[in-house]
């Protein structure tokens, strides 16, 4: 047998694998929409104003229920993500407030937020998370996409899934809403999005369909914001590579010739 | 081996080097003028792979330690700091993270190579059991480092494999306290591993010295399997085997950049993205994708003490191969029937890797029992009725010498067939 076929049937039973993960994790789930991100295949990059939409359904929406503590402000100016302006993002954070240190007499100090500051969390813990929510805790976003497989995928059907007529021979808690792409089908999350729920500055059309999207982008983006910056390169070492196999390949032949 | 050639050292300063420390001459015996086979295929650039990985992974390892914070609750968030905020931390967390899978899919292929072409056979037994005690020690340093991320899976695969211990009959309970440093996976675990997991690279690093010292003392087997007679059957180290293993390197390479470029989570488990928590179990424990097979082989089994003994017995059994298996005949080349039996084997081990991903129930466990059987059943039973009674295929005379050898006879002391040129 030879190496390469060794290598693809060692990485064929790999992919198996992940696969059937996929599909053992839930009884009657969907399989996942795919919508087609921009920032797919080894080229793709971030729709910069899709991020930008992304990040207002976020923050306007989401941000209630979840926090996204691997974020800072910051990094919404930084190369590779929204490109929001220096100066929109210093507005932005100093609509959120923090307690930072203690006063003279040891009182706590509240100041506005600035770009070097987290996300604002919307609970204090996980506890206060959990008893506004019936019990089930949101979790954080910053990497959620990360935390799914076929991550992108599935947060934007579970977002724009909620429309789908329950089966009658389903009976589930009235605490939980029927999703048929959540695992089990039944999520502790009630529909977070409706059209026209928020206002898009560049006037696209906010339908559920175009919310779920940038939103699933952003938080593409925010779970691996080095994404561009790895794919441009990824292309410089692999042209590389490419060029020294090359060479290597004709120096080994050329060495071997007379060696028989 | 080459004795036609001498290091001579060239100028004022290497003689006079050369008489108190001859670290040239050592540099130039073991990777210059080194007498190989002439006729090594590309399996055997695995070695000079596994040797650059291991050299990556503790590079990378070494600048991770810097940003990393071995403490439960900074762990994950200090793993993120290293993707998010420090220069090129993603890459190095890359090529650490996916360096291992690589480095583990090096060994694989290297180890199943010596089983194929009978590199473990006299007189390569000591160079054999020292890549096994290698094998070990990766498994072990890898667990270890999976656990750093302090992930769901990080948490919860310590967990399971961590409770095996407490399986040993009396002395179990107490072994697990010590390795964990409490009662349940926590602060303590994640302290030790990480020294552990700082440790034990280097400890390899030792090991890998020893066999490839072990390599020098008897030199390379080859293809053929028939043992090397002058030097027309070998070719010097440099640069010959350098250059084809750097051409093999580049290849391996490119693969290794798809996935730490392209695709650098496929390999790992999405549940680790998630910080570990102790109150909430996922919904399937499955290690990382090296470890499968031989958790497949742990869950086989109803008996958990059973299971642990036959995981453990599943890398033992690899020490004792060298005398399982004694037909003097080296390479599968010349042994129709082992051939048969090794591709089984070999399709046996990616199909129980495949069915450490599943749930152990209705066919999925029913075809880990027969492969753990075939596993055992390969080095115990096969093994050593084949050495007794397998008739070997016609062999050429030697490396440089394609004719046919003619003079194959019965061995009358062992009953193996012996072609008389393979002594
Ligand atoms: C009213 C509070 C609330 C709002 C608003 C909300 N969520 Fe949730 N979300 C939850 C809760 C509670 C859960 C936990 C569901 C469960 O475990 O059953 C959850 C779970 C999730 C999950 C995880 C699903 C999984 O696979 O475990 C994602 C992804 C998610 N929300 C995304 C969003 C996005 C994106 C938005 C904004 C468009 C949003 N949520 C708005 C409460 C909310
Ligand atoms: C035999 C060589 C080694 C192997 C097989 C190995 C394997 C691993 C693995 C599998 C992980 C988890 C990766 C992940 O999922 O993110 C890891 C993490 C880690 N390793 Fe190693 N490692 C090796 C050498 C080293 C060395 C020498 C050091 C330090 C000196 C080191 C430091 C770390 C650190 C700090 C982490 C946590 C950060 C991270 O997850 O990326 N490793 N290692």
């Amino acid at each position: 047998m030879k190496l390469s076929q060794i290598v693809i049937i060692f990485f064929s039973l790999l992919f198996m694998q992940s696969n059937e993960n996929l599909i053992a994790a839930g009884g009657e789930t969907y399989k996942n929409l795919k919508p087609g991100f921009s920032f797919e295949g080894p080229f793709g990059k971030f729709d910069r104003e899709s991020l930008k939409r992304g990040y207002k359904v976020y923050s306007e929406v989401c941000s209630s229920c979840h926090g996204m503590k691997q974020l800072s402000y910051r990094n919404l100016s930084q190369k590779g993500g929204p490109e929001f302006s220096v100066e929109r993002v210093k507005e932005i954070a100093a609509d959120y407030f923090i307690i930072d240190g203690a006063d003279e007499y040891g009182d706590p100090v509240e100041r506005s937020r600035v770009p070097s500051d987290r996300f604002q969390a919307p609970f204090d813990n996980k506890d206060a998370a959990k008893a506004s929510n019936n019990g089930a805790y949101p979790p954080d976003l910053s990497l959620i996409v990360k935390a799914r497989s076929d991550g992108a995928n599935y947060i934007y059907s579970l977002l724009s899934g909620y429309e789908e007529p329950m089966p009658d021979s389903l009976n589930i808690d009235d605490s939980l809403s029927y999703n048929p792409w959540f695992p089990g089908a039944a999520i502790a999350m009630t529909q977070p999005l409706y059209d026209e729920m928020v206002e898009y500055e560049d006037g696209t059309e906010a339908t559920i369909k175009q919310m779920s999207y940038d939103v699933s982008n952003f938080l593409s983006w925010a779970a691996e914001p080095t994404m561009e910056e790895r794919k441009s390169l990824g292309l410089i070492v692999m042209g590389f590579l490419i060029i020294f196999l090359f060479l290597m390949f004709f120096s080994v032949r050329r060495l071997f010739k007379d060696v028989h | 081996m080459n004795h036609d050639y001498e290091y001579t050292p060239s100028n004022g300063f290497t003689k006079w080097l050369d008489k108190r420390l001859p670290l040239m001459r050592f540099a130039d015996e073991n990777m210059l003028s080194f007498p190989t086979p002439k006729n090594l295929n590309y399996f055997w650039t695995f070695g000079f792979i596994l040797t650059l990985s291991l050299v990556t992974q503790i590079i990378t390892g070494i600048v991770l330690a810097m940003h990393y914070t071995p403490h439960v609750l900074m762990a994950f968030d200090s793993i993120e700091h290293i993707m998010r905020d420090v220069n090129y931390g993603w890459l190095i967390r890359y090529i650490h993270a996916n360096g291992a899978s690589m480095f583990f899919l090096a060994v694989f292929i290297h180890m199943f190579r010596s089983l194929y072409y009978g590199s473990y056979k006299e007189p390569r037994e000591i160079l054999w059991i020292l890549g096994v005690v290698i094998f070990l020690l990766m498994i072990i340093t890898a667990f270890m480092g999976y656990v750093l991320v302090w992930g769901q899976m990080s948490f919860w695969g310590a967990t399971v494999i961590t409770n095996l211990v407490a399986t040993i009959p009396v002395v179990g309970e107490s072994i697990l306290t010590l390795l964990l440093g409490g009662f349940s996976v926590d602060n303590p675990t994640l302290n030790r591993f990480f020294s552990l997991h700082y440790l034990l690279p280097f400890v390899i690093f030792g090991v890998v010295i020893l066999h490839i010292w072990a390599l020098h003392v008897t030199g390379n087997n080859n293809p053929t399997g028939i043992s090397v007679k002058d030097s027309n059957d070998t070719i010097s180290f440099h640069p010959y085997y350098t250059v084809k293993d750097l051409f093999a390197y580049i290849v391996f390479l490119l693969m290794f950049s798809y996935f730490i470029f392209y695709n650098p989570n496929i390999l790992g488990h999405p549940d680790n993205y998630i910080e570990a928590d102790a109150m909430v179990t996922p919904a399937h424990i499955v290690p990382e994708w090296y470890l499968l097979p031989f958790y497949a082989i742990l869950r086989a089994v109803p008996d958990k003490l059973m299971g642990v003994l036959l995981m453990f017995g599943s890398i033992a059994v690899l020490f004792f191969l060298p005398w399982l298996d004694t037909m003097k005949v080296r390479s599968a080349r010349y042994r129709p029937v082992y051939k048969i039996f090794y591709f089984t084997f070999l399709i046996s081990c990616l199909l129980l890797g495949y069915l450490g991903g599943q749930a152990p129930e209705g066919i999925y466990l029913f075809l880990s029992r027969v492969c753990t059987i075939y596993y055992f059943a390969f080095f115990l039973v096969v093994m050593p009725l084949l050495s007794r009674y397998e008739k070997p295929s016609a062999m050429p005379i030697g490396i440089s010498n394609p004719a046919i050898d003619t003079s194959i006879e019965i061995d009358e002391v062992d009953g193996d067939l012996v072609p008389s040129a393979n002594t």
